[in-house]
């Protein structure tokens, strides 16, 4: 037996999940979840799209419309499926190796035509599927096993690039705070425009014992360490600013929205 | 308030890994890890404040049923 709400919006016979022991993916899943069933959204009105890694199995064991597509392509599929029905609610789930990476391009493209389109990335910090390579979100000096001495890049701060590429709504939170991703989702789907939603989530199993933080729990207590308000970090000096994770809303505004401005190309014919 | 009164906790064992997340969160204590599964240890202090089925990855612990 599983929970209501789980059995409602699962394909239950799916579970377990193949994700590993203390994997923080379950958990965001389930705030997603969570937030189309407070919105009271049909069923068959939601389309789940992801592209290719741990977070990407997500849409498999959603009981939507859904779609698993190509790596990194998890948009490019998604503003298809808008265009050819703008009623749907497109939700589009990917980690951060499969948007910022190889599907880098294709997420500030989308942010651009600000689409209605609500993507969620499961931030884990590494490639887990793989085998943990370190990913554009692996924080530098922190070890992958392609970086087993330490990577020298300096990390993408994903919240930044969807704002600065155009995105009208745009926040962070981490799996400690699963409500406050609950609330984020539902302003995310209300929201008429893209809207990027980053979830910080822990991978033990890679990114963990590369990097000796423990387990999951230990993970767990340290995003809760990390994390800060964006109001709060705002009145903190640069020095204190170092390491955190700003979570909130972090962005909001209003542009036209994209399949609007093709209908009415469409009715001036 | 009713519907409050009767939900209880249920554990799906099947479904648990056995992280531990539900056990360290757990406010009042109530569970614990047995034999690489969570189990309840002590029932009569939980207040129901569903924190460990917010936070189960693998959605094995839950309020619900009477």
């Amino acid at each position: 037996m599983v929970s209501q709400l789980i059995g409602k919006y699962y394909r239950t016979g799916s579970l377990p999940h193949i994700w590993c022991p203390g994997c923080g993916n379950g958990i965001i899943l389930r705030a997603i979840v969570k937030a189309i069933d407070n919105l009271g959204l049909n069923q068959d009105d939601v389309c789940v799209v992801s592209g290719i890694g741990c977070s990407s199995r997500a849409s498999g064991y959603l009981d939507f419309n859904t779609v698993h597509t190509t790596h990194g392509r998890a948009l490019a599929f998604a503003t298809g499926i808008k265009f050819a029905n703008p009623d749907l609610h497109v939700i589009v789930i990917t980690g951060d190796g499969d948007s910022a990476a190889i599907g880098g391009n294709h997420l500030i493209h989308t942010a651009r035509r600000n689409i209605d389109i609500t993507t969620i990335v499961f931030n884990n910090n590494i490639y887990g599927m793989t085998g943990g390579q370190y990913s554009p979100t692996t924080p530098t000096g922190e070890k992958g096993t392609t970086a087993p001495y330490g990577n020298i890049d300096a990390n993408f701060d994903l919240c930044e690039l969807a704002k600065a590429a155009g995105a009208t709504y745009v926040s962070r939170s981490t799996i400690y705070g699963a409500n406050m991703i609950i609330n984020q989702v539902e302003e995310g789907i209300k929201n008429k425009g893209f809207s990027f939603i980053e979830t910080i989530s822990i991978c033990p199993t890679y990114y963990g014992r590369k990097n000796k933080k423990g387990n999951a729990v230990d993970m767990i207590n340290q995003l809760k360490e990390m994390s800060i308000n964006k109001t709060a970090y705002d009145k903190l000096s640069k020095e204190k600013r170092n390491g955190k994770i700003v979570v909130g809303e972090l962005h909001k505004s209003q542009r036209t929205e994209y399949t609007e401005e093709y209908e009415k190309i469409i009715q001036s014919f | 308030m009713d519907t409050f009164v009767k939900e209880k906790i249920n554990i799906e064992k099947e479904l648990c890994k056995g992280c531990g997340i539900c056990v360290s969160f757990c406010p009042k204590n109530v569970l614990t890890i047995k034999n690489e599964k969570v189990h309840i240890k002590e029932i009569d202090s939980c207040i129901k404040c569903g924190l460990c089925e917010l936070r189960c990855p693998d959605y094995a612990i839950y309020l619900g049923g009477k």
